[in-house]
């Protein structure tokens, strides 16, 4: 396989003031034709590395290549290979839904006709036919993201960049949208998505790279990272007294192999001991326990593990 | 062309449609900002004053009427204007509050040709604006104008030169001001650039007052007023063309240099 984006050494400072170090040395690889994930909470720096890599942001330092093109470069050309879904609603509000579709495949060089054809092409595919005159003011969250989708990828771009394409939407919107990111994968279109949500990463990604203050932490299937948790089960104690020696006293019992101090109570990481759940409770009640969440490692708690600290505060 | 030429100019072409289709939707308002001002300009100093006596006359020993002095100025004014409610005014939004510049930013097209393209068409909006201003001073004024064109070539180059200058100015105020000081900047420029613009004067009429007279000519307005009382008319005093057309120029390059780095400040990190 090659790689479709690959990114060494990156750094990018804001001039500010204050100045900020957004990327730290961010290394990455994504594969044609792989959706990868960028998890990370917010300021991590997913946007500023979407923003090098679609020639929106300037390096400060080391190289990014997207289709084997240098971002730097060459901006126009790369363009041509990249399709762009923003943090932001970016649609043009003086234009209708058709319109944004049409003329974006004008500013992409194709006819009047083509870029008709195009249009009323995507506007069929994304289900967005009898919304092809409205005004992008006029749409709700979850279609004006899909119109954005649509448009991103009308001039048939290799990699689509999607920059937290869900927050925001409704459940449902959610969901729809997760509907379209896999049917990128089986159109072969190479996919660099980021979410703060673990749950969006874990079910799209054929890769995730966990990102936090500028640095990746971790690049592995979704699988392989929860695997790395070195658990399979994970407790979630709510307390409503203190918490004083608790985790001491849980870190004691045959199978658990960490307890560490929670929001709210302690968390608990476990082999799937028989008969674990009992004892935990026996020993948390006299602290007040009010609550016990039972449940498997997931990229959130792959996250606290290499950071301590919540994907969400 | 090269390839990349070719690519380049049809995005730009993309990109002109694209403000076309805006522009002819939103046409009403367009004319009704374009005519406004000429039109209640005519209209009260060409029309009501000579009518209740009030006495305006820049024209000195000329003896021209006051409507022929007007017309260069308004036509000016106009396209200034143009320049900034058809560029800096959307382009402060664009970049600013809704992001919409995004798609057009991300097009295969080197940043500063997205920059040129709003020069390029805030100019043609502001010839649209110019030539709308005519019929009215021929039609609203209570003394007859006096305007003929002596050499309709000085007339084109005034003209191109005066648009582009405007569309490059709203560009550099769209640009460079910050969104939440629109507001201001029509206090702080556009209202000081119209009155001192030797729109309701000619240049040589401030000779009495001549710090001003030396003051006024960092404003570009100043050169498309003489420039176009040049081409209009040739029998009011006006400016040397050598001068107003070296001016215009480089108001024109200054303004488009300005505005083509902040637009790319605004839009690459
Ligand atoms: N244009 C900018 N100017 C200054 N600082 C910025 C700018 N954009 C982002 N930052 C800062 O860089 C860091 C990373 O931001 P960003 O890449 O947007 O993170 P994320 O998308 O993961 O939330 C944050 O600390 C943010 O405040
Ligand atoms: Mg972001």
């Amino acid at each position: 396989m090659t790689a479709a984006i690959r990114i060494e050494g990156l750094v990018k400072e804001y001039a500010g003031p204050p100045p900020v170090r957004a990327l730290g040395g961010v290394d990455l690889e994504v594969m044609k034709g792989e959706v990868f994930g960028l998890l990370g909470p917010n300021g991590a720096g997913k946007t500023t590395t979407v923003g090098v890599c679609t020639t929106r942001v300037l390096p400060t330092a080391g190289r990014a290549t997207v289709e084997g093109i240098d971002v730097v470069a060459d901006p126009p050309r790369l363009r041509r290979s990249i399709g762009v879904v923003s943090q932001y609603n970016t649609l043009d509000r003086a234009c209708t839904v058709r319109e944004n579709l049409y003329y974006h495949c004008r500013y992409f060089g194709m006819t009047g006709a083509e870029s008709a054809a195009r249009a009323d092409e995507l506007l069929a595919q994304f289900q967005l036919t009898d919304r092809a005159r409205s005004l992008p003011t006029q749409l709700s969250g979850g279609l004006a993201q899909r119109v954005q989708v649509a448009r991103a990828i009308a001039h048939r771009p290799a990699v689509l960049f999607l920059d937290e394409p869900t927050a925001g939407l409704d459940p449902q919107s959610r969901l729809a949208l997760w509907d379209l990111i896999e049917g990128m994968r089986d159109r072969g279109i190479t996919v660099l998505l980021t979410t703060h949500y673990m749950d969006e990463a874990d079910r799209l990604s054929d890769r995730v790279a966990i990102i936090d203050a500028g640095r990746v932490l971790v690049c592995d299937t979704p699988a392989a990272l929860k695997r790395q948790v070195g658990a399979e089960t994970v407790l979630e104690l709510k307390l409503a007294g203190n918490a004083d020696g608790l985790a001491e006293t849980l870190a004691r019992i045959p199978g658990v192999r960490e307890a560490v101090p929670a929001e709210g109570g302690i968390r608990v990481m476990a082999a799937s001991g028989e008969g674990l759940l009992p004892r935990v409770v026996e020993a948390a009640a006299p602290h007040g326990l009010r609550d016990v969440a039972v449940s498997e490692p997931t990229l959130e708690t792959v996250f606290i593990q290499l950071t301590g600290k919540a994907l969400r505060d | 062309m090269t390839e990349p030429r070719r690519q380049y100019a049809r995005a730009f072409g993309g990109l002109m449609l694209r403000d076309t289709r805006v522009l002819v939707r939103n046409f009403a308002p367009f004319v009704t900002r374009t005519v406004m001002n000429p039109l209640l300009s005519v209209f009260v100093f060409a029309y009501v004053f000579p009518k209740i006596g009030q006495g305006m006359r820049g024209g000195g020993a000329s003896g021209a009427n006051f409507a022929t002095i007007l017309v260069p100025g308004l036509i000016a004014v106009a396209m200034v204007f143009q320049g900034i409610a058809a560029v800096a005014l959307p382009l402060s939004m664009e970049l600013g509050a809704t992001r919409e510049i995004e798609d057009r930013v991300l097009a295969p097209i080197p940043n500063w040709l997205v920059a040129v393209e709003k020069i390029v068409f805030g100019g043609i909006q502001g010839v649209v604006a110019g030539l709308a201003v005519f019929p009215l001073v021929y039609l609203v004024p209570a003394t007859p104008v006096d305007v003929h064109v002596e050499s309709w070539p000085l007339l084109i180059v005034v003209i191109a030169l005066a648009s582009l200058a405007s569309g490059a100015l709203g560009l550099a105020l769209g640009t460079i001001v910050r969104p939440q000081h629109i507001g201001l900047m029509f206090a702080i420029v556009v209202v000081p650039m119209t009155f001192l613009g030797c729109v309701y004067y000619p240049w040589a009429a401030l000779g009495p007052i001549r710090w001003l007279q030396i003051g006024v000519l960092v404003n570009p307005l100043v050169y498309m007023s003489e420039g176009l009382r040049a081409a209009l008319t040739p029998g009011l005093p006006h400016m040397p063309a050598a001068l107003f057309l070296l001016a215009l120029t480089l108001a024109v390059l200054a303004l488009s240099f300005a505005g083509v780095v902040a637009f790319r400040r605004r839009t690459i990190d």
